[in-house]
């Protein structure tokens, strides 16, 4: 188990085009944490996010996750270690559920045998061979999951997981994520509330205009 | 790189056989298009088997922008980009699996309408089956060239419309070096000038692409 934050930035700046997407961000992630991001729409969230995942370069300030600056590491390394969930779906439309699964095991180097596993885990076995492209939101949400916890990630990046979901869908969600940070992932889920769930008790992070403001447990 | 090569060449193909897009959509479209080249030509020229490649490849042209830009928009969603980043795949592989796709997928169009040239356009059949392995060469250094155009363009403003204006410089001594090669099967001037050529581009749009392609992919 990792001592120290999984996560540490310190006045972590993020630049895209001439504009700032995260101005000074201070933030700690315990590992086997589940954290909470909050904040209206531009806050900064999805930009946080993609830093942590390695898709964004840090313009200036200091940044370590999982053990790799984000100065100067290898972010193509970084990226193999993060596992990311967008709210736009996260695979090829045209694949079926488990060709999806395939391409990520096998980009992944990981044994094929693990997929039926993970689609029983997430209740599409009986959508393996599904058209991702005819699923319904919520089972592509699902579907995202499954590709999750095929990657056995350390750092879980869910950008909006539960937009367009119901209650049956949002306490699945809830549960899984209460198994895989027990199990030692760290989860970040960017959210515009804090979560209603009672059964999660995570750390909710506020953040505005690219910056942390506060947060609350 | 091998190993990605395959993976992502497999993956690409597979969605374009779900998605027949290839079949029911840019071979149509090349077909209908050489057909309204012969008809251009009109009845003076039927027989006249010079203006065939000239023709075959400015209708490939077409078909290789629709194809570059499918390869590319298969990529385009912002949560497939990023989940499939995290993926860490080596972007040399991803390069050469994506021009290893297109390039099958440009050679089954280019024998159907090498075909077309034949039946529509008077080409004479064994000058076509002799200019077969140029026609292929050509074509698959069309692939690499435009696999790499397609992610310089890639997710920016107006990536289709730029995809084009971009290309066309790349793509112009190939082409002309395809249509000489296809013409000297034919029987008009020398063959092996026009091979080398298509050859060094292959090669050099090959290697660049093995190199630029994480480059591209970064920015």
């Amino acid at each position: 188990m990792r001592s120290g934050p999984l996560v540490h930035l310190a006045d972590a700046v993020v630049f895209a085009n001439g504009f700032p997407l995260l101005s000074g961000v201070d933030l700690d992630l315990a590992p086997a944490s589940l954290n909470v991001l909050t904040g209206a729409n531009g806050a900064g969230k999805t930009s946080l996010l993609r830093l942590l995942a390695g898709l964004v370069p840090l313009t200036s300030g200091e940044g370590t996750v999982c053990g790799i600056d984000l100065r100067n590491g290898d972010r193509r390394q970084l990226r193999r270690r993060v596992g990311w969930l967008g709210h736009e779906g996260s695979f090829y439309a045209d694949l079926s559920v488990e060709e999806n699964l395939r391409f990520c095991a096998r980009a992944l180097q990981r044994p094929l045998t693990g997929i039926g596993e993970v689609l029983e885990r997430v209740g599409l076995e009986s959508r393996s061979g599904t058209t991702t492209k005819q699923l319904s939101a919520g089972q592509r949400r699902r579907l995202g999951l499954a590709w999750l916890l095929l990657r056995r990630a350390e750092l879980w990046l869910l950008d909006e997981p539960y937009a367009s979901l119901d209650d049956q869908g949002r306490e699945f969600f809830d549960r899984l994520l209460a198994e895989v940070t027990a199990a030692g992932a760290t989860v970040v889920v960017s959210a515009h509330d804090p979560l209603r769930s009672g059964a999660l008790r995570p750390r909710t992070v506020h953040l505005a205009g690219g910056r942390v403001q506060g947060e609350s447990r | 790189m091998i190993r990605v090569a395959w993976l992502v060449a497999g993956k690409d193909l597979r969605i374009e056989a779900r998605s027949r897009v290839l079949l029911w959509q840019v071979v149509p479209f090349g077909a209908i298009a050489l057909l309204l080249a012969g008809l251009a030509l009109g009845p003076a020229h039927a027989g006249d088997s010079s203006a065939g490649p000239g023709l075959f490849y400015l209708v490939m042209l077409f078909v290789a922008l629709l194809m570059i830009t499918r390869s590319q928009v298969i990529e385009a969603t912002p949560g497939t980009r990023a989940s499939v980043a995290t993926l860490g795949l080596d972007p040399a592989g991803v390069f050469v699996g994506k021009a290893l796709a297109l390039c099958v997928e440009l050679w089954a169009t280019g024998l159907v309408l090498l075909a077309g040239t034949v039946l529509v356009l008077h080409t004479a059949l064994h000058g076509a089956l002799v200019a077969v392995p140029s026609v292929l060469v050509t074509l698959a250094a069309l692939s690499c060239a435009g696999t790499l155009y397609g992610a310089m363009t890639a997710g920016g403003d107006g990536a289709t419309t730029l995809l084009p204006i971009l290309c066309l410089p790349a793509f112009a001594p190939l082409l002309i070096a395809g249509e000489r090669s296809f013409s000297a099967a034919l029987g008009h001037g020398g063959l092996w000038e026009w091979w080398a050529i298509v050859l060094v581009a292959l090669v050099a749009y090959g290697g660049l692409g093995i190199l630029l392609y994480g480059v591209l992919e970064e920015s």
